[in-house]
């Protein structure tokens, strides 16, 4: 009874008005046989026993604050979270609110989201965003409906990297599987060395997407201009997937023509959690925006003659548009679409460059002095931001099991996804990693015999 | 409500006028979705509609529609400027919202006069 | 010009202001990547934090809540949000663990995720349970997808008809819809419960199968649920539940039990986790013993057996036979839905659990009792943990919209309205167990007073809410001009 704030007395009382002599006699409808079963379950603790318990569970765990040196990114990353973030999170007034369906009493949760919105625009460069999705591989999964919906099914190839992230492209699979697409460019074969141009001779008059990951999934940055280029002319449409941290200093997904441009913004202000729940952001072009799934939040007055916001476009949407609508998609993840507003209003223009900066020198770092050990080295040679590809003298999952045994997270092991890249790892550095901690790891690999 | 006498109506709220192939949908139908925000014409000139295919899809603030052809015939035009300014479809739906050109076009069976559909609508009102 | 309430992030910075700053580099400086690949401009606010904090401090209380008050939303379930799952979801051995640690760093995370997948499966009665699915809807699209594959698999290629009640979430057709399923409407009969004569007539061996909430959206317990099951199955349709309205279930029915072959279950309305102003969720699917290994990949289990002793089994990843993939990154909401849920359901055991269920019965009839005679109550019989009345009245230009708008005045949120679609000015009440009888008497009082001034003072109704920091809002503007963003990126040189 522990949130059930109703006395004996009281239920009686209610019983008497509703016209029944017991709780039990509320389920007459429900099939005799099967009413009221007895649950196997644990009995009910009290809160201090919870708290406990939940205490020891969590720290049967190795986490990559207290415990370990972690170089593992692969679409999630391990950044510093300002104090104020969560401070704002745990507001009632935010986490407990519901979806803002009644404008009066939620400007707070649609102006937040609304700037998340601007937010997101500023930083990707594209006309648009909405209230954000699932994650950063539902959100490209998205993108390729919103290009199945634009094309009204009459384009069905889509044309995929495959140094994008291989679950976002398992995702994608997932999705699609029922709509007949004709998929090109990630087979097992494909050349991980070529650049985005391989990607040209397969985008063709029947394609709809090409999808492209910014850095991709081994942390090169591409210049995708004249990819994007090229698609244009053949009618097609581009969605780059982005890291947002990354977009802090690299020219925008949108100033190389991009249509779509989608990612995981976990990195901004979003713990690890073990992978969830995180953020999916969703930007493109005003022209899409009918065809975009997802919440929507625009500008308006109320009749007070007051700014406000609403919730706009919902005929869009499933609640309206049914089995006609581009997706079923009915949440967002607002409050962490509110989490990273606060991350990116805490740190601002000077923080955000801050953290940039230091992903990418840490990452530099990193990668030259490992390049000194023997046998080690970098496995491409493009410009790369906070993640690179690390090749080993043997195979990654023996390196990790090595570098586990010194405390240390060595990285991703490539070989899982990429047959060809069995003694590879992705490295993923932030601004949490410490010289000290890079010069630890140089120094234990240095010693693998 | 305005239901043009010269037209042919449908069940779906869409009208057909013979004489020119235009279809378009109808005064009662545009008060019943009220401000319309979006128009995509879904079929090119010059292609072939059966009456009951799907030609646009229109969203207002509070609700969605598909239009239907109400008659068979090949696309002769479309309203191309629609799209900029679905606000059209509220202030002028028998003449500049109007949507395709079908002509030459057969009326579908299911077409009805304006008296017929007049009762129709009333029937439907609350 | 419009008056501004509080302006935007964009509008309160100021050039040179600074933040929440980070440390000096302690390593070499290189340089950065050529010119041509990076960002010439920047256009992000800046802020000291005190800034940051008034102005969102400022926009929380624009916000209605659970934690301010009573939230009887329709068919979301706004339960209050107990504190110590804020606590226990933020440990830092579940806020510093990354999805791809060695399984072996990570055994406490794995163990909670597969006592809560085996503590779902108990409570729904179902063989089978997936934690991935991020939301209700997305749990929904899982669900159909394992439904289409189930019937792939058996080569039954004819099947692309989904039964779907008229009283249905959108997201049930939508969900179809994705997989270019056609959508047949079933009606409900007078008592609020499926058609049985339609659904029959429905039934052919094109159906993949029916998407049920029960209770539905009328809040009514389909009286004839164990044929309605039978029926689908025997033209060799699935039964998809959507688990929506679970809060009404607990320890009183396992769906699976009902012969219900796939659910989703909202943990984010049945199982505490709070709604964050719309998400995020997490919807977990349980399945029946024949769409087991059509589960999405992967799935937690136990993949070294312990030795009942000292050896604790080992928990890890593994993929069903035929899984239908992947359908999000990484192991599904996690910290944010998984932990909370664990917590909350550790603190009700069975006993509990049917509490939950049996308080939230009760408010919702107490309720409807208290409003009877001044609404019209259109499926009138003993609801579940939700019921549907109408907001208008005779002789009167009243709807529900005004109803739910002078709500507000009194300081109560609105219903949802205007759904179930089936229910003339719907007004969907779910008060949820975790409200006190003074508060339901003061709602239920609140509601019977406008019901008079709708009589005696009608523009009072359509021109509230009055006493709310905003009115009434401009949608028709806001959706054709469609200012989507503030400070767009090519008007950042102006505003500098």
């Amino acid at each position: 009874m522990t949130y059930i704030p109703i006395s004996p007395n009281e239920r009686d009382a209610m019983l008497k008005t509703v016209g029944v002599k017991s709780l039990d006699d509320l389920f007459d409808a429900i099939p005799k046989k099967h009413r009221f079963p007895e649950l196997d379950l644990p009995p009910a603790l009290t809160e201090m026993e919870a708290a406990s318990l939940l205490g020891e569970m969590a720290s049967t765990n190795e986490n990559v604050r207290e415990h370990m040196i972690s170089f593992l990114g692969a679409g999630a990353y391990n950044h510093y979270v300002p104090a104020v973030v969560d401070h704002m999170l745990r507001r009632g007034e935010f986490y407990t609110a519901y979806t803002p369906y009644q404008p009066e009493i939620s400007q707070g949760t649609l102006q937040a989201i609304f700037e998340y919105q601007s937010l997101m625009t500023n930083l990707t460069g594209m006309e648009v965003s909405n209230a954000s999705h699932y994650d950063g591989a539902t959100a490209t999964a998205e993108a390729v409906n919103l290009a199945y919906a634009q094309f009204r099914g009459k384009r069905k190839k889509i044309v995929m990297s495959p140094s994008v992230h291989p679950q976002y492209r398992e995702v994608i699979r997932t999705y699609t599987q029922s709509l007949g697409l004709v998929e090109a460019g990630d087979e097992v074969s494909a050349d991980l060395e070529a650049g985005p141009e391989a990607l040209m001779s397969l985008t063709d008059e029947s394609t709809m997407l090409v999808v492209v990951q910014y850095p991709d999934f081994f942390g090169r940055i591409h210049d995708y201009t004249k990819l994007i280029e090229d698609a244009h002319a053949k009618g097609a449409l581009v969605c780059i997937v982005a890291n947002p941290t990354a977009l802090l200093m690299l020219k925008t997904p949108a100033s190389m023509g991009a249509d779509i441009v989608v990612g995981e913004a976990q990195p901004f202000g979003i713990p690890l959690w073990y992978g969830g729940p995180y953020l999916g952001f969703f930007t493109t072009k005003k022209s899409y925006v009918h065809k975009m799934a997802g919440r929507l939040i625009g500008e308006t007055v109320d009749n007070r003659g007051q700014r406000s916001y609403v919730l706009t476009l919902t005929a869009r949407e499933q609640h309206i548009k049914r089995e006609r609508a581009t997706s079923n998609i009915c949440s967002n993840q607002g409050l962490l679409a509110l989490a990273s507003a606060v991350y990116m209003s805490a740190l601002g223009k000077t923080g955000l460059q801050q953290v940039a900066n230091l992903c990418y020198q840490k990452a530099h770092y990193a990668a030259s002095e490992l390049s000194k050990i023997d046998g080690f080295g970098l496995c491409f040679s493009e410009p790369f931001f906070h993640e690179f590809v690390l090749c080993c003298p043997k195979p990654a999952s023996e390196v990790n099991a090595y570098l586990l045994e010194h405390g240390i997270f060595g990285g991703y092991d490539l070989g899982k996804d990429y047959p060809s890249l069995e003694n590879h790892i992705l490295m993923a550095f932030t601004e949490m990693n410490s010289k000290q901690e890079i010069d630890t790891l140089v120094e234990v690999l240095k010693e693998m015999e | 409500m305005n239901t043009p006498t010269n037209l042919k109506y449908t069940k779906s709220d869409e009208w057909f006028d013979a004489a020119s192939g235009a279809v378009g949908i109808t005064d009662f139908a545009q008060s019943q979705l009220s401000d319309i925000v979006f128009v995509e014409l879904l079929v090119e000139e010059g292609e072939e509609v059966t009456v009951g295919k799907a030609i646009a899809s229109v969203e207002s603030v509070k609700a969605s529609a598909e239009i239907y052809a109400p008659a068979s015939g090949k696309v002769s035009a479309v309203n191309k400027g629609l799209s900029d300014k679905p606000e059209t479809l509220n202030s002028d739906p028998f003449g500049e919202g109007w949507m395709i050109k079908i002509e030459g076009g057969t009326a579908g069976d299911n077409t009805m006069d304006s008296t017929a559909y007049e009762a129709d609508c009333a029937g439907r009102a609350h | 010009m419009a008056t501004i309430m509080e302006p935007t992030i964009f509008e309160l910075s100021s050039p040179g202001r600074t933040g929440v700053t980070m440390p000096a580099s302690d390593v070499p400086e290189v340089a950065l990547p050529p010119k041509d690949l990076l960002r010439s401009e920047f256009p992000l606010p800046e802020l000291a934090e005190v800034d940051v904090v008034r102005h969102y401090m400022k926009l929380s209380k624009f916000n209605y809540s659970v934690d301010e008050g009573f939230y009887p939303l329709g068919s979301c379930t706004m339960k209050y949000n107990p504190k110590i799952n804020e606590d226990t979801c933020r440990l830092p051995g579940f806020l510093y663990t990354h999805p791809l640690q060695p399984i072996e760093t990570v055994q406490g995370n794995l163990v909670l995720m597969y006592e809560l997948q085996e503590w779902l499966k108990e409570i729904s009665g179902f063989a089978g349970m997936t934690l991935q699915p991020a939301a209700g809807a997305h749990g929904e699209f899982t669900g159909v997808l394992m439904m289409a594959a189930y019937h792939k698999s058996r080569n039954d290629s004819k099947r692309t008809k989904m039964l779907i009640p008229d009283a249905a979430h959108g997201t049930n057709p939508a969900s179809a819809g994705m997989l270019g399923m056609s959508v047949v409407t079933i009606p409900s009969d007078e008592r609020g419960n499926v058609d049985l004569k339609a659904l029959a007539a429905a039934c052919d061996d094109t159906v993949v199968g029916m998407m049920l909430t029960n209770p539905n959206t009328l809040g009514m317990f389909d009286e004839h649920i164990e044929e309605v099951v039978a029926l689908v199955h025997k033209c060799g349709g699935l039964m998809y539940g959507d688990g929506a309205n679970l809060n009404a279930l607990l320890g009183i029915v396992r769906p699976g039990d009902l012969g219900f072959d796939v659910m989703h279950i909202n943990l984010h309305k049945t199982f505490s986790v709070p709604h964050g102003g719309g998400g995020p969720g997490s919807g977990p699917v349980g399945v029946s013993e024949r769409l087991l290994d059509f589960l999405p990949s992967p799935l937690v289990g136990i993949v070294e057996e312990g030795d009942g002793d000292d050896m604790a089994p080992l928990y890890g990843f593994v993929t069903p036979k035929h899984s239908i993939g992947r359908m999000k990154a990484f192991h599904g909401h996690f910290g944010g839905g998984l932990v909370r849920a664990y917590t909350y359901i550790s603190m009700h055991g069975p006993d509990g659990l049917k509490d939950i269920s049996q308080y939230a019965v009760l408010n919702a009839n107490y309720l409807q009792a208290r409003l009877r005679g001044t609404y019209k109550i259109p499926y009138d019989r003993i609801c579940m943990h939700e019921f549907v009345a109408e907001g208008s009245f005779e002789g009167s230009d009243v709807r529900a919209l005004d109803i739910a708008k002078r709500l507000m005045d009194y300081n109560f949120h609105p219903p949802t309205n205007y759904f179930p679609l089936i229910v003339h000015e719907a007004l969907m009440i779910e008060p949820t167990e975790t409200e006190n009888k003074d508060t339901l008497d003061r709602f239920a009082d609140a509601l019977i007073k406008i019901a008079e001034e709708a009589k005696t003072q009608p523009e009072l109704l359509h021109n509230a809410p009055h006493i709310t920091p905003f009115g009434r809002m401009d949608e028709v503007k806001a959706a054709r001009e469609l200012v989507l963003c503030c400070w767009l990126p090519e008007n950042y040189e102006t505003l500098t």
